[in-house]
């Protein structure tokens, strides 16, 4: 990880100049944090707790606890209080799970 | 640089239930030195992916790197190759928007190197000591007894895919990477993860053609 973020870097100063990105790709790379985050967490999601069946229902907690959290994101735009409410979401509904 | 603090201390906090050492979290911050990277290299060490993949995924994520040094190729290409080798090893996307700023400034100030030198030791430090931080406190909570720490992870992804929500075309690639990635999620190796990533930019970029045409 360390040599390949690195090379990325540094990379280019030996090539200097020889290599032009397009305005395209520069384009298309802006996509990329929210994208990979975002094929992360689907499948984190849906199929919690390594389950091979899709999970859609109120009692994937992990759904509940999601969808929760992307309200709070939205609201608060603030990445702590996002994440502390974002838990306690998931907690309430794992422990209303347990108790009906 | 405020800004990466709580990154600090959550990637800290959750690398330990990810099942990585003290020894690798701390090394992670110290060589790697790339937050979204090491998030999701944790995130895919927790669901037991082999590291060529990891690896894999380190080069698409921090690709856009390679934009950081580009434009600053001008001004860096004139200082001496110990210069360059440590001033493009810190070069995160904190450091390359201070470093921009100060570069493109129209003065002839020949110490704009250090100016960016500074401001990546700030960073580095920073992020080193909320790592620490974050270990602490996760090695704690997790005596506590692990409430809801394997939900940390997904909380603090959506908390991050947030602020890139702002237009249309990033609505389409991230809807696109999310239906992709549940459609090849059987795929061994987590290589899903990099179809879906392929997939949403692809979405991103077609999206936002078809809107400008408009």
């Amino acid at each position: 990880m360390a040599l390949v973020t690195f090379s990325i870097r540094y990379g280019l100063l030996p090539l200097s100049g020889r290599i032009n990105i397009s305005g395209r790709m520069r384009n298309a790379l802006r996509y990329v944090p929210p994208v990979v985050l975002t094929a992360i967490i689907v499948p984190a999601v849906l199929y919690p707790n390594g389950q091979t069946f899709l999970h859609v229902s109120f009692n994937n907690a992990y759904l509940v606890g999601a969808i929760a959290t992307v309200v709070i994101g939205k609201l608060s735009k603030n990445l702590l209080i996002t994440i502390v409410c974002g838990m306690a979401c998931f907690g309430l509904w794992q422990w209303i799970l347990k108790m009906m | 640089m405020i800004g990466a603090v709580p990154f600090g201390i959550i990637f800290g906090t959750l690398s330990g239930g990810a099942g990585l050492s003290a020894a690798g979290t701390i090394g992670m911050s110290l060589f790697v030195f790339a937050g979204s990277a090491q998030f999701i290299a944790v995130g895919l060490l927790g669901s037991g992916t082999m590291w060529p993949i990891i690896v894999l995924t380190t080069f698409i994520v921090n690709f856009r790197h390679l934009l950081y040094t580009a434009t600053l190729l001008e001004y860096l290409k004139r200082l001496p190759r110990l210069w360059q080798v440590v001033l493009t090893f810190g070069l995160t996307d904190e450091t390359f928007a201070v470093a921009a700023g100060r570069w493109l400034q129209d003065n002839g100030s020949p110490y704009k190197h250090w100016y960016q030198l500074g401001s990546m030791i700030f960073m580095y430090t920073n992020w080193n000591l909320c790592t620490l931080v974050g270990l602490v406190a996760g090695r704690m909570l997790q005596e506590i007894g692990g409430w809801g720490l394997d939900f940390a992870m997904v909380a603090a992804f959506i908390g991050m895919v947030i602020p890139y929500l702002k237009d249309k075309p990033t609505y389409a690639a991230v809807f696109a990477a999310g239906i992709s990635a549940l459609i090849f999620h059987g795929m061994p190796h987590k290589l899903g993860l990099i179809m879906a990533a392929v997939i949403g930019m692809t979405a991103g970029v077609s999206a936002e053609r078809l809107w400008e045409r408009h």
